[in-house]
């Protein structure tokens, strides 16, 4: 019998494969009282050896996909595995009280948890998390199911989990990967933008599919639907099939635009970038035909660490982008964190508000060296490619001159060292502020160049946060207001002879391509796995007929009717 | 047996968080002596990342680092070294 569960339809595709169900949950230990202690020690030693192999190969996989710093978290792990107060505590149970390997490692952990949890800093609380996750990794070799390991992936699966976190891509084939299923998330959380920059189908926030799928059974997954079956019956399974098909033929013919122009047939050419969070992604963005990168986020270089990154780690991973990219543009995105985010040597306060507070370029203006170290980092590394820099989070044209005047400061100081830099580099800023697009005219005269951020637009512009899935109706990209505030900036930026980008959701949508083209954007920057479908609509749209489609839309009532104009 | 012991005030921003803390614990592990750190009222053996982690030893907090054995002259010295040096922050 099959089952049929919706959830939030997060990225395109169909796939049918046998569910792998990654368990993030305690594996279930009983006490057991055992004759001979010395032989459960031996059984701890075991899997305390295998465990650190398991971590080993992690941390080369790490270094070689995340840097050094996400590297280090596995040594810190190896570290604990061997640590004379676990072992020995755990020797000490397992002999006290006579039981069995498990229940003393589990016991054990579970003390050293509620150690971590109790005190009264916030990073070592998050320690407590790393401490569970080296009991579960002992725990789950100990009782022989090396299950969960996603490294060992042997046949195509479905990936069934709670969430996926970032540290899950590391060991993650997605050659093997056919679809994500999850308990949580919306189309904006990690799972979800990792599987569109995969091109990998997903359907997440589905409550608890992880307690209601078993490893091994067959799941047909609809990512363009947000529909998952499981166990589908035959007549589900070749309507599946034959979607697959159809959708392996479409990747072909796609696949063959990858070298392609993105030019409509009347003449209008625009560019088609990548969006990338770690050097390694550009490899990605290439392979789809990727024409630059749009937005490089250099978050990653200051997350999961104890202190800031220093001026030569990035200036490594801002030259390594340039370099791969060959003379394409690039555009590096300045800091953007708050509050919302744990960089715990930052000092960012909790805060009520945080969307509504202290982050990304206020923090930058505000902890100047913090600024300064990554603006000469950028600057040294446009000498190698064709880097841009860009601010987030503009509000006022006061910011725009405040970020500019320590762009100017640090390119005097790298003057004076005779350290060679790119004098043309084109500066820009995100225009995902209502004020800043209100005030786009104005804005213009100050950069080279603007790309719409719409995931923050749309939200700020509508008042709606979006995680907050009680008001998801409300988060509307194609909501005619969010339109006008896109018209309002590409009109201001144009007039001053600049060009406008997008780097949020909205431009790797192809049902928006064709408006946001009759608009003028001039360029579009997004997920690898959007990159050939949106060219496919771009080499398919007249310009003319994008300007009226736009036209129309601007005047629509609601996002239905907008999109009703494309899809009809 | 040989003993030593230092005081050392602890310099980087972020205190003995886990990536000094795997720093710190890598070194002491390289010595044959028995080492223990002294810090807010607590002891512990220096060659445990879960001890020092518990510590939640912050940046400005004065440490004693004692060792007990042939090597414990350059333990202490080592150790201090590496704190001296901020690790490397």
């Amino acid at each position: 019998m099959s089952t049929v569960y919706r959830g939030v339809a997060a990225s395109d595709g169909v796939a049918v494969a046998k569910a792998f169900v990654l368990d993030a949950s305690e594996p279930s230990v009983e006490r057991v009282e055992v004759a001979d202690p010395e032989a459960e020690w031996a059984r701890v030693e075991g899997a305390i050896a295998a465990a650190k192999e398991e971590l080993e190969a992690l941390r080369r996989t790490a270094l070689d996909k995340l840097g050094e710093s996400e590297a280090q978290l596995f040594v810190a792990h190896a570290q604990m595995l061997e640590d004379p107060e676990l072992t020995g505590q755990i020797r000490q149970v397992i002999e006290a009280e006579r039981v069995n390997a498990e229940w003393a490692v589990k016991s054990v952990i579970d003390t050293l948890v509620g150690l971590f949890d109790a005190l009264d800093d916030e990073y070592m609380r998050q320690r407590a998390a790393d401490v569970r996750d080296v009991g579960s990794r002992l725990l789950r070799h100990l009782q022989g199911s090396a299950g969960t390991s996603l490294a060992e992936l042997a046949e195509p699966v479905v990936l069934v989990a709670r969430d996926l976190a970032p540290s899950d891509t590391v060991q993650l084939n997605p050659a093997l990967v056919r679809a994500f299923v999850t308990d949580i998330g919306g189309r904006t959380s990690h799972t979800a933008i990792m599987a569109r920059s995969l091109g990998i189908p997903a359907v997440v926030g589905l409550g608890d599919i992880t307690a209601r799928v078993e490893s091994g059974q067959v799941l047909a997954v609809d990512g363009t639907e947000g529909v998952v079956v499981v166990q589908p019956d035959e007549d589900e399974l070749r309507r599946f099939s034959a979607q697959v098909e159809k959708q392996q033929g479409e990747r072909a013919r796609l696949a063959a635009l990858r070298d392609a122009e993105s030019v409509t047939p009347d003449g209008r050419r625009v560019e088609i970038a990548g969006n990338i969070g770690t050097p390694a992604e550009v490899a990605q963005v290439l392979a789809q035909g990727g024409e630059g990168i749009g937005l490089f986020r250099s978050e990653f270089l200051y997350m999961n660490r104890d202190t800031a990154p220093t001026e030569e780690e990035q200036f490594a991973a801002y030259k390594e982008v340039a370099e791969a990219m060959q003379g394409r543009p690039v555009i590096v995105r300045t800091l953007d964190v708050g509050g919302d985010k744990g960089i715990p040597y930052l000092g960012l306060p909790r805060e009520d508000n945080p969307f509504l507070g202290y982050r990304a370029i206020r923090v930058c203006l505000d902890q100047k060296e913090l600024f300064a170290a990554q603006l000469r980092a950028i600057l040294r590394a446009s000498h190698y490619g064709k880097l841009r820099v860009m601010f987030p989070m503009i509000a006022t044209v006061e910011e725009v001159r405040a970020a500019k005047r320590e762009l100017e400061a640090a390119k005097q100081a790298l003057r004076a060292e005779g350290v060679p830099f790119d004098e043309e580099m084109e500066v820009g800023i995100m225009i995902e502020i209502p004020a800043a697009a209100v005030m786009a005219d104005r804005l213009a005269e100050e950069v080279d160049f603007f790309s719409i951020g719409t995931n923050d637009l749309v939200q700020y512009a509508l008042a709606c946060d979006r995680l907050n899935e009680r008001i998801s109706h409300l988060y509307q990209p194609l909501n005619p207001s969010v339109l006008r505030l896109v018209k309002m900036v590409i009109d201001g930026a144009h007039a001053a002879g600049k060009w406008v980008g997008m780097c949020g959701e909205l431009a790797g949508d192809p049902r928006a391509t064709a408006i946001l083209l009759g608009l003028g954007l001039d360029e579009f920057s997004m997920s690898a796995g959007s990159i050939l479908k949106v060219r496919d609509v771009v080499r398919n749209t007249r310009y003319e007929d994008a300007k009226a489609l736009a036209a129309r839309a601007l005047e629509a009532d609601t996002e239905a009717d907008v999109l009703r104009l494309v899809q009809g | 047996m040989a003993m030593a012991q230092r005081e050392i005030e602890l310099k980087n921003p972020s205190g003995l968080h886990a990536r000094p803390a795997s720093l710190f614990v890598a070194e002491a592990n390289k010595f044959q002596s028995e080492i223990f750190l002294e810090a807010k009222g607590k002891r512990i053996n220096a060659k445990s990342i879960l001890g020092l982690l518990s510590l939640a030893i912050g940046q400005g907090t004065v440490i004693k680092i004692e060792a007990e054995g042939d090597d414990a002259e350059q333990a202490v010295a080592a150790l201090c070294d590496l704190v001296a040096s901020g690790f490397g922050e």
